[in-house]
């Protein structure tokens, strides 16, 4: 019972970080229908930077702050120099562009930063929460408990404010949408500064169970990239069911099957799913008119 | 015609090499890329090294010339540098080889142009069977699963659980474990493994945990894995004595995984790693001590096991063409080979016809980690 609780418990921890990963995919692809996939990058960001501001003496919570704005900047910074001079190239090239932009950004890292490892110490300490025999370190619950809030932001902003609409607006339609007076350019850059700014925060919540280093951003990438489609793509409550679905799935197998086949056996929900359902768990049925 | 002239330069310059009287030492280190933790210091020490040396005024009052090439980590690339050390450069040693894999790329070119290679990786392949021209520094994993299951019989252990990165190094030492093991009486019970960028390995662990009758856990690997697995092993208070690899055999990895958490924690490192708490009267002292002082002023990092493989890879080397007394590839070979009793960083170095590796177990000293700072286990 203790060790299908500690599987369980194991599989909550790794999820949580995938959906923070995978929640980072959702403006940008609603905006623009672009898969960043320098969005890993994001996330090694807010992880290095908060370690190097934390070494150079400022306190924790601020250099977490810092890392954050730093990174938005950043995601602006792509948008205004790699997105936007192509924008009338179609998705396929600016989803490229994004790879090319992640490729750059880790090299950048490598001279900026180091190649070392690091970490800094958890926000709650260490000592683990026993529940029936298994345990569960803080980190993790601050992991969830963001994963859960920047959902709850990204949900309200998607369907209770005009500019959340404004961007759904864009993404289905950008030039009727400039008809009807949104600004799109501006709502690109807000997409880019919001998606930058939540991957960071995924970097700085996860950094201490994960560690960080400049190559960190692809392997989370692929793993967010993987929830986010067995979620539903551009949906955030497709990127949380869908992280934590992958972390259990990982965490069940490597516990009852074997670790060796933990990854595979996660991929083949995942294609089995998105055989049945192509567009993810929660994705939206396009409907293309021609 | 400009093709030309730049041939014609190029060719002149590596004609008129010899004639200043410098002695060229190729190398290919996978300064950046994914293995560029390892390649960086590295490289670093062989261009310290190399300065000092000159500074002293060369071998035998002749200059030598380093050729570093960064390979990145990519077999290609180091077997197209490799070429090049050996066509354009016209180097009288390659020293590199960072990984396995660019190892095996440069080895084939250095063997078929007769010049003497001196790795830097592990892999026990690289020199067994033995090719003439081909060295390594590094002790093989092979030993150091022996390492730790000869301190694992002192303690009585039997039966043990191991958990394995999936990485090639994980992946090596996990084969070269299981085939050691019967040697030694010990029988792996439980056998997990993860992958290098896993965020959580306590599924695995307790799985372990669970498993009747293991007396220890063994955990090959480098890269943070090591480390969060230590972290996991402390939050389900396993309990059991827990081994290393000598993959994460540096000071960040007790602060990776954290003093409270390591604490206890056993693994198989080199003499540089305890430079402090080496007897005064060890062979490596005096060798360790000059290093690790250089290196650290020089880059202001910590010295690791890495850049003391290329540390004694120069030594190596540069002994070799002192006493054979000429910069030729086929004399420097044959020194090489007759090298007895040269204490390095790694070990102490003995090579003979049958055995280019030059270490025993000896050079690997048992390692406890105790309130945050190495110990000897003896």
């Amino acid at each position: 019972m203790s060790e299908l609780l500690q599987f369980l418990l194991s599989g909550v921890t790794v999820g949580a970080v995938y959906a923070l990963v995978a929640l980072g995919f959702t403006i940008i692809y609603n905006a623009s229908d672009v898969v960043n996939f320098a969005q890993g990058e994001f996330v090694m960001l807010g992880g290095m930077i908060t370690v190097f501001a934390h070494a150079a003496g400022a306190p924790l919570p601020l250099a977490a702050l810092a890392a954050v704005v730093a990174t938005a900047g950043l995601g602006v910074a792509m948008n205004k120099l790699a997105i936007e001079p192509a924008r009338g190239a179609p998705v396929v090239s600016l989803v490229i562009i994004t790879i090319g932009a992640s490729i750059f950004i880790r090299g950048a890292a490598q001279l900026v930063f180091d190649k070392q490892i690091h970490s800094f110490p958890a926000f709650s300490g260490d000592d683990p929460f026993r529940i029936l025999g298994a345990t569960i370190l803080p980190q993790s619950l601050w992991v969830i408990g963001g994963a859960v809030a920047v959902f709850i932001g990204l949900w309200l902003f998607f369907t209770r404010t005009l500019l959340g609409r404004a961007v759904l607006a864009t993404s289905n339609n950008r030039l009727a949408a400039q008809l009807v007076g949104i600004n799109t350019p501006f709502v690109m850059t807000l997409s880019f500064a919001l998606s930058a700014g939540i991957g960071a925060l995924a970097g700085v919540l996860v950094t201490p169970i994960t560690m960080t280093s400049y190559d960190v951003g692809l392997a989370l990438a692929l793993k967010g990239f993987a929830a986010a489609m067995l979620g539903g793509m551009g949906n955030p409550k497709g990127a949380l069911v869908g992280g934590l679905c992958l972390g259990l799935l990982e965490g069940l197998t490597a516990g009852y099957i074997s670790s060796q086949y933990k990854d595979a056996a996660a991929f083949i929900v995942i294609l089995a799913v998105l055989f049945f359902l192509p567009q993810g768990l929660f994705g939206r049925k396009s409907t293309d008119r021609v | 015609m400009k093709t030309f002239l730049t041939t014609t330069a190029l060719v002149a310059l590596g004609l008129a090499a010899p004639a200043l009287a410098e002695i060229r030492i190729g190398a290919s280190i996978s300064a950046t890329g994914p293995a560029a933790f390892l390649g960086d210091p590295e490289l670093k020490t062989l261009e310290m090294l190399v300065e000092e040396l000159n500074a002293k005024g060369g071998i035998n009052g002749e200059e030598i010339v380093l050729v570093a090439y960064d390979d990145n980590g990519d077999p290609n690339k180091a077997r197209t540098f490799a070429t090049r050390l050996v066509e354009d450069d016209e180097v009288v040693a390659i020293i590199g080889g960072t990984t396995t894999g660019t190892t095996m790329s440069i080895l084939a070119v250095a063997e078929d142009a007769e010049i003497p290679f001196i790795s830097l990786a592990g892999a026990i392949d690289i020199i067994d069977p033995v090719k003439p021209f081909t060295f390594k520094t590094p002790h093989t994993d092979r030993m150091a699963c022996q390492k730790i299951f000869e301190d694992m019989q002192k303690n009585a252990i039997t039966k043990i659980g191991m958990i394995s990165g999936t990485d090639g190094f994980g992946a090596s030492m996990q084969a070269q474990c299981k085939a050691v093991a019967p040697d030694y009486g010990i029988e792996i019970v439980a056998d997990e493994t993860y992958d290098p960028k896993d965020a959580d390995m306590t599924a695995q662990l307790t799985k372990i945990k669970g498993t009747e009758g293991v007396q220890a856990v063994l955990n090959p690997g480098f890269g943070q894995g090591p480390s969060i697995v230590t972290r996991n092993y402390k939050q389900l208070d396993v309990g059991l004595p827990f081994y290393q690899s000598h993959g994460v055999a540096s000071d960040g990895f007790i602060e990776l995984a954290g003093a409270e958490a390591a604490e206890g924690v056993r693994l198989p490192g080199t003499a540089l790693l305890v430079a402090g708490l080496l007897a005064a009267d060890d062979p490596q002292k005096p060798v360790v001590d000059a290093y690790k002082a250089a290196f650290e002023e020089k880059t202001g990092t910590p010295v690791g096991t890495f850049g003391g493989y290329a540390h004694d890879a120069f030594l190596i080397l540069t002994d070799a063409i002192a006493r054979a007394g000429e910069a030729e590839p086929a004399a420097i070979r044959d020194a090489i080979e007759a090298t007895t009793g040269l204490a390095g960083t790694t070990g102490v170095y003995s090579f003979t016809a049958e055995d280019h590796l030059g270490l025993d177990l000896s050079a690997f000293r048992m390692l406890e980690i105790k309130g945050g700072q190495w110990t000897l286990v003896e």
